[in-house]
């Protein structure tokens, strides 16, 4: 009987090996496969027990921080309360993770590359979370939040030469910890879910004329001395255009087209230019594209010309968009404030264009930096020559422009103002300001707008707000 | 060195097992709760002493047994005692109590059946007893229904699994059946030596019947084809009982509710519908799996899974205690409990190899088959390989019969182990 016992043994090896090699298969083979199954939670529970790192402003303020509950799991304090709800987002196991909380979750996990983890498996060294140092400035951003003074509109401003974000502010805000306290999103206040910095998508109105005197400039096609006629109405694209409240003017220089916004000039300029020569020109500062920044895609939207009735954005080329009233901010346009602070940005870096960085380098629990976020460029919109004509056009907006609320005490500053009209019969605007400053040196950049402002303009109220800005960051 | 010698030395893996095991729940644990507990160290000491008497009575009573059965049964013992440990504190102090009991029937059936060929005498009663066993939880007030199959008797406070001793009572009948028809059957198929086969195979389909359970009419029917195929030596039979029992389980497959949803949770375990479903879904074996993929190639390491809130593995100290060692110990160290097994097999063949007459070859080799294929049917289930069905892993999972009828399993093997080995 011995011959067939053998044999069974041969069986049960075979069916031990598979076994083995079932185990295998879960373990190693599909192994990424089940731990990114949606049905599977414990990566969620598993990173409850990581003390996730904090997330500080640049100076080392404390924007978000873990602290230790009983049961040894990690919860997310935001000391600063309301002040960063935008960017900075939260990050809770019920209600998920946004903003930089999700954009830089490995790295505040501390999950580095497979190597070590296995190494510190087998010695036993627990996960610890690495710190994100941000390039924010709580105290600008708080000046930014007052200024906006809970009217919906948001403030960007960076540092052109790098594209650090030194302030990002959108109202309304949220505070995470309320979130936390109700454990619902429902605290978020009505409006207050979206980065109206990267997210809203807002008429420019007169700002983008930086960007028809960029592209008239840098083409060769216009000097900033052309002159052009500013009267008032004109016809563009077979409508008659106006001027703000009608103004007249003669044969004017684009510069002083420029220093008073009319509207007539550049959309003859826009006309003249064409829809492909506007296409490029605007390409170039990172329209029709999902605005560049460390955010998660889901949070950033994309600047460009929007025709009723249609979803997607359509070239400025298209037969059906009046180019002439894109080259003055209107007919269709739609520009996220960020992507208006990129526009004064590129102008102010010499016509080279920064990404934008909210993350300025991770450093571990011992205070060694594991990761510099290095400044990276998006490539140079205009001629070194043509950012510096533009710049000093800019600047004669604020000394004897529109923009003279954004005057500084001794600083020049370099802007251009922007009125919007959301609704012409009850007088319903929505100001913007872009600026740099000061116009020798600059050293930030800055978009601000407010949503709705009943007759307001971009001059007496957006041009304020980016005044107290920049006044707390070139202190 | 001689046997016992050898028995005692194979002891310190095990004790270094428990000990080291314990050590690392216990720091785990002391990391989270600052109150320091000694209920750790006193369940490791306590199961020490244990496999310290087990080892003197075999000493005393069987000088002759083979050396490696009893280690590699503590090895076992103590990877689960320490998981179980790790799960639940006072599960553990229960299975430590289990395995108290465990030892004391050990040593019962060994002092009472040194000479167990008088078993010979009681098949019929010994069948009966098997079969009353079985059909006992489907008996009025004494059914204790877990998951929809019928496996448990609850007598009072303790559920108790007649089918762990069942499968001990049908191998022993088996075995005494087999050795008296065994060369008739080997010499011409006549279909009267079919009858038993039929019996038994109509049993195991009434078994899923009655008691619903595919993973362990597998485990019956697998050990009887195995006892019938080593007495015979006629792969024909075996073939036909296999495609019997095939056909059977694909008839109630398709009919019975049960069986027919372990199925379907086995086929798609991540289909929304089975993955959410309150009754009888595929969460439990999709949450098996998933734990696995966190285990890896070296796992977490002891007492570091995630096991909070409990919901994340159901019935981790039962059936899905090889799933929460896999999270552990990573695929390495699953590997090398399934080989700890294989080589308990290893040595249960080599005892029937040894033993002189058939009925001891046949008891040892039905044993080692049933127990060889429980580990299958488990942990085949916990990994997908088949349909998950609620038997236990043998001295590793949870459960008081469990550890009483797998005792009783290898003091009977240790009992023919001496016999064969005696010197003559």
């Amino acid at each position: 009987m011995n011959a067939p016992i053998v044999r069974l043994f041969a069986v049960m090896l075979l069916l031990f090996a598979l076994l083995v090699a079932w185990t295998s298969r879960w373990t190693v083979l599909q192994q990424e496969e089940l731990q990114d199954n949606a049905n599977n939670r414990r990566g969620l529970l598993e990173e409850l027990r990581v003390p996730r790192g904090p997330i500080r402003d640049r100076d080392g303020a404390a924007i978000a921080r873990s602290v230790e509950r009983p049961d040894g799991t990690y919860q997310r304090r935001y000391p600063l309360g309301n002040l960063f709800g935008h960017p900075v987002g939260y990050s809770f196991a019920t209600l998920g993770r946004t903003g930089l909380e999700q954009e830089y979750n490995d790295e505040l996990l501390g999950k580095e590359d497979a190597v070590s983890t296995v190494l510190d498996q087998i010695v036993g060294k627990d996960q610890i979370g690495n710190e994100l140092r941000t390039t924010l400035d709580a105290k600008a951003q708080r000046v930014a939040i007052q200024a906006l003074g809970g009217r919906r509109g948001a403030v960007v401003a960076l540092e052109p030469q790098t594209g650090k974000v030194r302030v990002m502010a959108s109202e309304p805000e949220f505070d995470a910890n309320e979130l936390r306290e109700e454990s619902s999103l429902d605290a978020i206040p009505e409006g207050g879910a979206v980065n109206r910095a990267t997210q809203g998508q807002y008429p420019p109105g007169s700002t983008f004329k930086v960007v028809t005197t960029v592209a008239a400039i840098d083409t060769g096609r216009y000097t900033k001395d052309s002159m052009i006629s500013g009267k008032s109405p004109k016809v563009i694209s077979g409508t008659p255009l106006s001027n703000s409240h009608g103004a007249q003017f003669g044969n004017i220089t684009l510069t002083e087209a420029l220093t008073k916004s009319v509207n007539t000039v550049f959309g003859t300029v826009g006309e003249e230019l064409g829809g492909d020569t506007m296409q490029e020109y605007m390409e170039r500062f990172g329209f029709s594209s999902r605005v560049e920044i460390d955010l998660p895609a889901g949070e950033r939207a994309s600047s460009g010309v929007r025709i009723p009735g249609r979803e997607r954005f359509v070239k400025v080329d298209d037969r059906r968009v009046d180019v002439g009233r894109v080259a003055i901010g209107q007919g269709g346009l739609l520009a996220t404030p960020l992507q208006m602070a990129q526009v004064a940005s590129a102008v102010a870096n010499g016509g080279e264009l920064m990404k934008p960085q909210l993350g300025d380098r991770i450093v571990d629990r011992e205070g060694r930096t594991v990761e510099d976020i290095e400044p990276e460029s998006l490539g140079r919109v205009m001629k070194a020559s043509t950012a510096q004509e533009v710049g000093d056009m800019m600047a004669g907006v604020v000394r004897e422009g529109t923009g003279t609320a954004a005057a500084l005490q001794g600083v020049s500053v370099a802007g251009k103002t922007g009125t919007a009209e959301r609704n012409v019969q009850t007088d319903l605007n929505q100001p913007w300001f872009i600026a740099f400053a000061p116009r020798e040196n600059p050293k930030i950049a800055i978009a601000a707008t407010i949503e709705e402002s009943q007759g307001g303009q971009g001059g007496t109220v957006a041009a304020p707000i980016a005044k107290a800005v920049l006044e707390e960051l070139l202190r | 060195m001689s046997a016992r010698n050898r028995e005692l030395l194979a002891l310190v893996p095990a004790a270094l097992l428990v000990a080291g095991g314990f050590a690392a729940v216990f720091l785990q644990q002391d990391e989270l709760h600052a109150e320091v507990s000694n209920l750790s160290l006193t369940i490791a000491a306590w199961f020490l002493g244990l496999c310290l008497g087990a080892h003197i009575i075999i000493r005393f009573t069987l000088p002759h047994a083979d050396p490696y059965l009893f280690p590699l049964v503590a090895i076992l013992a103590s990877v689960g005692l320490v998981e179980i440990y790790r799960i639940d504190e006072t599960l553990a102090r229960d299975q430590a109590t289990w395995f108290v009991g465990g030892l004391v029937v050990f040593a019962a059936t060994i002092v009472l059946l040194r000479d167990y060929r008088p078993l010979e005498r009681y098949r019929y009663t010994i069948a009966l007893a098997g079969i009353v066993l079985l059909l006992l939880p489907r008996v009025p007030f004494l059914d204790a229904q877990v998951n929809g199959a019928y496996l448990g008797v609850a007598i009072g406070p303790i559920t108790f699994q007649p089918a762990e001793l069942a499968k001990i009572c049908m191998i022993i009948f088996l075995a005494s059946y087999l050795r008296d028809t065994r060369q008739v059957m080997a010499q011409k198929l006549r279909l009267k030596d079919l009858g038993p086969l039929l019996v038994i195979w109509g049993t195991s389909m009434v078994l899923l019947v009655f008691i619903r359970d595919l993973g362990s009419s597998l485990m019956f029917f697998g050990g009887f084809l195995a006892l019938v195929y080593v007495a015979t030596s006629r792969l024909s039979l075996v073939a036909v009982g296999l495609g019997m029992f095939a056909a059977g389980a694909a008839f109630f497959a398709t009919t019975v509710p049960h069986v027919k949803d372990r199925i379907a949770a086995w086929q798609d375990p991540f289909d929304p519908e089975l993955f959410n479903a309150q009754v009888g879904g595929s969460y439990q074996i999709a949450q098996s799996l998933f734990a696995q993929a966190d285990g890896g190639l070296f796992g977490t390491g002891f007492g570091q899974a995630v096991l909070e809130p409990r919901s994340i593995l159901p019935a981790a100290e039962t059936d899905l205690i090889y799933a929460l060692i896999t999270n552990e110990l990573g695929l390495f160290g699953a590997a090398a409990l399934i080989g700890v097994y294989l080589f308990i097999v290893e040595r249960g063949f080599k005892t029937a190899m040894l033993a002189e007459d058939s009925f001891s070859k046949l008891l040892a080799t039905g044993l080692t088959a049933v127990f060889a294929l429980q580990v299958f049917v488990i942990v085949g289930g916990v990994t997908k390989l088949i349909p998950l069905t609620g038997v236990t892993l043998p001295f590793v999972s949870y459960g008081g019969s469990s550890v009483i009828a797998n005792f009783i399993l290898l003091a009977l093997l240790l009992t023919v182990s001496n016999r064969a080995r005696a010197p003559r």
